[in-house]
């Protein structure tokens, strides 16, 4: 059992804030993600979770108890670090073993307890090892072994698979979502990729500046970002962002003049004359003989799955476009592209978004 | 027959680059050969600066002398008292201020500049400020406390010369272990003390199990360095006791000055000197071996 509850968490380094009052409850066996663009407070929060940063407002609750002042280790929480920070000295065992040694509990305890961590990391082989003498990806094992071993009541990641390489990164990606399917408890993961966070979450919490900016499912923030932030972070290749002026609203409906001056229809009520910034995501348009938006094919990606196209409609920035990899695109040529179905967002000035029906 | 071929390989390389090794080699060799050759060839010498018509060829009669001698067998313990303790010292006070000055304070630049202040006094100087202003009975400072105190001020060079004598020699020296072991601590992964933290390590476990671990090499080092130098201590024993009381801190180093150009026996000298080459090689040679085990983490 974890419950984690966060009300109005500060933190400020003399007179620069950097957490500006974060609110959030951590359900008990739940797998939440940080997520958020270097320097946006999310480790911040992830240590001051774990003790290591004092807490300068606000309140901190593990199950209902009040552990501002509650030194790290009787938090009850385990960490993952960066990197790794194993004791080179030690061998894997006594790396794992090492709070447990510290607590005073008896060595044959230690060792059993050892054993069924190390045999579900499949580290059985290299106990007797230093960390000098192991790869990158048993030593993030270690350290991820190093937390299981403690029993803790919850796990915090701090990003934890930054170090190792592209393909190992998938690989462990998806052992640490067995391992919470395995062992059912409260995990916290920080992370500025947002494929880990994707997969990875039950509830992404997005960061910006030192604030949420959203928190929801993975699908909740892909579908319905709740502002132009999220809406850029979440989501491979970048959702298309076009600035726009609301020319005529026609019932249910408005017309938009897009940079560059292409029309698009919107099925909402909108004030003739605000700006708008229109979110079109790659994967949602698609080829049309004719009419739609009209751009010249600035760059053809070939990625074997797909392809990914970048055309100049006269906006500030290209359209970006998936298509399917035997589209026939080709570079320099002008392609007219529809939205398949009323997968569109909307955002106001402010960027706030602004609700659409049918998204 | 598999490693033949290697074999040949490396020496015709060695051919190769052998004779632009042996200027370097053959200086080195010089340097450090002749000067040797010499005191050995001296330590079998009659040879006396007051009577040159004491000559020729002495056996092993320089050695015997010097030997029997009352003042020999306490050198050596000087010596090896003077060199441990101030290497223990040294090391617990290098940690210590190594630990503390890597600690984010106000002040901590000019603080870290003081601790290494004493490393560019000279030891004739240090000596003398030591002798003259602090522990001086009458108008040192340790004086003046002991008696605001209402304790008897202590002679420091005649009732603990020894003690005295440490004290100057760690104070010259503790900058440079805390130097190394600072140096050492910014290189610490502060995610491994976090780590520890989490583990539910305290501040003496952190330092037991992180801190220690890490600092073994630098520690090992600087015991080498510190005791090439500490074996050849000699203006602070100099410009303070003289060697004395009796010979309460004559040091082997101190005793071949003695000899050579107190007594003018440069036979009897040389035979110390060779006899210091050999202890010099005895403690080096634990220390390597101690090196050793540490480098092969």
């Amino acid at each position: 059992m974890c419950t984690l509850e966060l009300k109005n968490l500060r933190k400020a380094y003399g007179n620069v804030e950097v957490i500006k009052g974060v609110d959030l409850t951590i359900n008990d066996r739940e797998f939440v993600v940080f997520v958020g663009p270097s320097g946006c407070g999310k480790s911040t929060l992830l240590r001051m979770i774990a003790g290591l940063e004092e807490i300068s407002g606000g309140e901190l609750l593990i199950d209902g108890v009040r552990v501002n002042q509650v030194p790290p280790d009787k938090r009850g929480l385990a960490m993952v670090f960066q990197s790794y920070a194993l004791y080179p000295h030690m061998n894997v065992a006594d790396n794992m073993a090492f709070a447990l040694r510290l607590a005073g509990v008896p060595k044959a305890e230690r060792d059993a307890r050892v054993a069924v961590a190390a045999k579900t990391l499949q580290l059985d082989a290299l106990l007797d090892r230093k960390p000098a003498n192991l790869s990158g990806g048993q030593r993030q094992r270690v350290a991820i072994g190093r937390a299981i071993v403690r029993q803790p009541k919850a796990f915090l990641f701090d990003e934890p698979l930054s170090n190792l390489d592209a393909a190992l990164r998938v690989q462990t990606r998806i052992e640490i979502a067995k391992l919470h399917n395995d062992l059912k408890s409260t995990m916290i993961y920080v992370t500025h990729d947002q494929i880990e966070a994707m997969t990875l979450a039950d509830r992404i919490v997005v960061f910006n500046a030192g604030r949420i900016e959203q928190v929801g499912t993975p699908l909740e923030l892909y579908h319905n970002p709740a502002n132009l932030f999220v809406a850029g972070f979440i989501g491979s290749p970048k959702m298309n962002l076009i600035g726009a002026e609301v020319v005529q609203t026609d019932g249910s409906a408005s017309m938009l003049k897009l940079e560059g001056g292409s029309g698009f229809a919107v099925p909402a009520r909108l004030a003739p004359g605000a700006k708008v910034t229109l979110g079109l995501r790659p994967e949602h348009i698609e080829l049309a003989p004719e009419g739609g938006l009209a751009g010249k094919v600035e760059v053809v990606e070939h990625l074997g799955n797909e392809t990914i196209a970048y055309a100049d409609i006269g906006a500030a920035q290209p359209l970006t476009v998936k298509l399917s990899s035997d589209a026939p695109v080709r570079l320099g040529e002008t392609l007219h592209f529809a939205l398949r179905g009323h997968a569109a967002s909307l955002f106001d000035e402010q960027g706030q978004a602004i609700a659409l029906p049918g998204t | 027959m598999a490693n033949a071929k290697p074999k040949m390989q490396h020496r015709a390389k060695l051919m190769r680059t052998w004779p632009l090794l042996t200027p370097a080699v053959g200086v080195l060799l010089l340097w450090a050969l002749v000067p040797l050759a010499m005191t050995l060839w001296f330590s079998f010498q009659r040879y006396n600066l007051v009577d040159p018509t004491i000559s020729g060829f002495a056996g092993w009669s320089n050695y015997k002398f010097l030997v029997e001698s009352p003042a020999f067998l306490a050198s050596i313990l000087n010596e090896l008292v003077m060199v441990a303790a101030v290497l223990v010292i040294t090391l617990v006070l290098g940690v210590a201020f190594a630990v503390l000055y890597d600690q984010e304070f106000p002040g901590r630049a000019i603080a870290r500049l003081l601790v290494i202040g004493p490393f560019f006094v000279m030891p004739t100087v240090a000596a003398l400020i030591w002798k003259n202003l602090l522990m001086d009975p009458v108008n040192g400072v340790f004086a003046y406390i002991a008696r605001s105190l209402g304790f008897t001020p202590l002679d420091w060079f005649t009732h603990a010369p020894m003690a005295g004598e440490v004290m100057i020699v760690s104070w010259e020296w503790v900058p440079f272990a805390t130097l190394i072991l600072l140096t050492a601590m910014q290189s610490l992964d502060r995610q491994q003390i976090e780590a520890a933290k989490m583990d539910g390590a305290r501040g003496p476990q952190i330092l037991r199990y992180v801190i220690l671990p890490h600092l073994s090499r630098p520690i090992t080092i600087v015991m080498m360095m510190e005791t090439i130098y500490l074996l050849a201590v000699f203006a602070e024993i100099f410009v303070t006791t003289s060697g004395g009381p009796g010979h309460a801190t004559t040091t082997l180093t101190y005793l071949i000055y003695q000899k050579a150009l107190v007594a003018f026996d440069v036979g009897g000298a040389s035979a110390g000197g060779v006899i210091a080459v050999i202890l010099a090689n005895i403690v080096a040679l634990f220390l390597i071996r101690s090196v050793a085990r540490n480098v092969d983490l």
